[in-house]
């Protein structure tokens, strides 16, 4: 009878630890308030900062957002597992309808633009969305074609073959990226496509914005494209891009944030469809958008307009997840432009505070 | 207490069986027992919900592409939604064929100069430093790889060997740095570790009496040394197809120098490829349809299937050799 109590008794203290836990959790838990999110990898630093400052202000508030990109995020919000989710594109119709009542919320705008490296050759290389196009098609070979030369006149292109770098893992990068040469060209939307991943006919493949950039500074005479975010903290060369207005066009924060006040004015209704909302359609046939860079993209937060159908909601953490994206549009968006990212123009919060007033708990509508 | 002689359980007989005079009691050895038994079956478990899971996932593919999955040499994902896996499979095979012809003859070296030609003890330090290789993250031979491995091999040895052998078309074309050669390098470098580690071990249970009978012959040191091999030979090949294992299933290191490029043939080993690995930790986070999901399910068990035959292979090899080794050492 000895062994047994030599089992039982251990058993019995580790029963009485972990029932002691799950206790103090619960006591916690009546404090702690946990807004869990997933999504894209694009807004993640800022994300991170948000959740920082957020908790220095209310410190029962913890957001815990993970980087799995978008189309996990999409996943885990279809699921209901997430309090938020975050995307780069926004819920295409067929997504759209496995996971009704979705709301939009851009919350940061970002841009994509071409690298390269050419010894000797500085920043500021002009391209045009044909350009760009022919050289991701293969049809453009050398960095001296006659294309390229006619929109840089003043500066002297070398005869070297041009080495094209892309994205080889899926990524909001390469959706925002493809979608412009879409815009561009019918043979690339009608070859190639627009995709987080595309059957591309040209090219050296590099995993995420940090393997593109690598093989493009390695590589002599090659081009890339990455997030300006990436190729600003990281001193990379980057060119011009033209507009439908005609202007090459640099890619800075006043350049994106020209973009999304274009595109504002089109904006839907916070619950209605929005798979056809994008910056970059939007300005591709707009030849007034005077100083808008071409390669704009909203990045948004999706979350359910009616929140009990999350089985881990509550009304304290709904109140809570309100406060929290009220707080997002707005002085959130005052870390935007230290960490690279544009902050959102006031016309775009305006449109965020009528959809953040949609969002209601049992019906009871959460921010008045 | 009168019953618990009276054994129903089975557990209870085996006990009884070997122990008759023991009392029975649930005591420590038969709790353990249970335990045990517990913990390896759950590696069962976990082998055949996985595969359960992977043959769930690929259902769509498997019923959209049958079997032309295998043989498909398109992959897109944005138009057509068409998708095949010939070219992922032989860039896996070719890469990790690279990763052999480098590496074997290279482990061969080691393990042969720890068991044969050094001195216990600093052979000792060099095994210790090459099996410290194999704890390196695989992420971290991919920086590598992109950082110092590329730029290194493009500018002094690529363009070498293409001034040398250009006229061949395997060494023609451009030279980007990344590519197929480079990831079997890459590869190579990861599999030592493992390949030599067996090898030394098979080489040390290669019983003395041989050495010494030999060189009572007359025979010289290589003489004895190419017998201690032909006596390991088996076991040679086993271990050469565990590394074949670890080189076929690599993908943070070859995902980040091969160049990801789908194509099913490369123009050169300069030129880049796709392996099976790779595509699915490029592709599987941003797969935004059940399709392209599935696709990627489908080649993972592809990948799955593969890696489980070399491995039971290697495993039956590299068995029946210790077994014969030491069946002689006993005599």
């Amino acid at each position: 009878m000895r062994t047994i109590y030599k089992i039982a008794i251990p058993i019995i203290v580790v029963a009485i630890i972990a029932a002691g836990a799950f206790a103090y959790q619960n006591s916690l838990s009546m404090r702690i308030i946990t807004l869990n999110g997933a999504g894209a990898t694009f807004p993640f630093p800022l994300i991170d900062k948000w959740a920082a400052e957020y908790h220095k202000i209310k410190p029962n508030v913890q957001v815990n957002y993970q980087s799995i990109g978008s189309g996990g995020g999409i996943q885990q919000h279809t699921e209901k597992t997430v309090h938020f989710a975050a995307s780069d594109a926004p819920l295409t119709d067929a997504q759209a309808g496995k996971a009704p009542n979705t709301l939009h919320i851009p919350i940061t705008i970002g841009g994509v633009v071409p690298i390269y490296n050419i010894p000797g050759v500085q920043k500021g290389l002009k391209f045009t969305g044909e350009i760009l196009v022919d050289i991701y098609l293969g049809k453009i070979a050398k960095w001296n074609d006659s294309k390229l030369v006619a929109v840089n006149p003043d500066v002297s292109l070398p005869d070297q073959q041009i080495v094209v770098v892309r994205r080889s893992d899926g990524s909001g990068t390469t959706f925002i990226w493809t979608s412009y040469l879409s815009t561009v060209s019918l043979e690339w939307k009608e070859t190639v496509g627009r995709g987080t991943s595309v059957n591309w006919p040209v090219g050296l493949g590099g995993r995420g914005n940090e393997g593109v950039a690598a093989l493009v500074q390695q590589t002599p005479y090659s081009i890339g494209y990455v997030e300006f975010t990436y190729a600003k903290k990281n001193n990379i060369t980057y060119g011009y891009v033209q507009n439908a207005a005609g202007e090459f066009i640099e890619p800075s924060i006043e350049s994106f944030a020209k973009a999304a006040e274009y595109a504002a004015v089109t904006l839907p209704r916070g619950d209605e469809s929005w798979s056809k909302v994008s910056i970059i359609d939007s300005l591709a046939s707009n030849t007034q958008a005077r100083g808008a860079y071409p390669i704009t993209s909203f990045s948004y937060i999706l979350v359910y307009k009616e929140l009990n159908v999350l089985p881990s909601m509550d009304e304290a953490t709904a109140r809570a997840l309100v406060e929290f994206l009220w707080w997002v549009v707005h002085d959130g968006q005052s870390y935007a432009s230290d960490l690279y990212y544009v902050p959102l123009p006031p016309s775009v919060v305006a449109h965020n505070e009528a959809t953040i007033r949609l969002i209601t708990y049992n019906g009871q509508q959460l921010l008045k | 207490m009168k019953n618990s002689r009276k054994p129903s359980h089975f557990l209870c007989k085996l006990n009884t069986q070997y122990f008759s005079r023991l009392k029975w009691q649930i005591g420590g050895d038969n709790l353990f027992k249970i335990i045990g038994a517990l913990f390896a079956s759950s590696i069962l478990l976990l082998l055949g919900l996985m595969v359960y899971e992977l043959i769930n996932g690929s259902w769509l593919s498997i019923q959209t592409f049958g079997s032309g999955f295998l043989i498909g040499t398109k992959w897109d994902p944005a138009i057509s939604r068409v998708f095949g896996a010939l070219p992922l499979i032989l860039g896996t095979i070719v890469t990790s064929a690279i990763a052999l012809l480098i590496g074997v003859p290279i482990s061969l070296g080691i393990s042969l100069a720890l068991s044969e030609y050094m001195p216990k003890k600093f052979g000792f330090a060099i095994s210790f430093l090459v099996e410290l290789l194999a704890a390196v993250p695989s992420v971290i031979y991919g920086l590598w790889g992109i950082f110092v491995l590329i730029p290194f091999l493009r500018d002094h040895v690529y363009s070498r060997l293409q001034a040398l052998f250009g006229f061949v078309p395997a060494f023609s074309g451009s030279i980007y740095g990344g590519g197929v050669l480079t990831g079997g390098i890459v590869l190579a470098i990861m599999i030592i570790p493992t390949v030599s580690s067996v090898m030394r071990d098979l080489f040390s249970a290669v019983p003395n009496s041989q050495r010494e009978a030999m060189i009572a012959l007359g025979a010289t040191k290589w003489e004895t040394v190419k017998t201690v091999i032909s006596y390991a030979r088996s076991g040679v090949i086993g271990a050469v197809i565990l590394g074949l294992g670890r080189a076929v299933g690599e993908t943070m290191a070859i995902t980040m120098v091969i160049g990801n490029k789908f194509q099913v043939w490369p123009s050169s080993l300069f030129d880049a490829w796709y392996t099976m690995s790779a595509i699915i930790a490029n592709e599987l986070l941003e797969a935004t349809y059940d399709l392209y999901v599935s696709a990627l399910m489908n080649v993972a068990l592809v990948l799955l299937f593969v890696t489980l035959v070399i491995n039971i292979l290697s495993r039956l090899i590299v068995w029946r050799t210790l077994k014969l080794v030491r069946g002689i050492s006993k005599e």
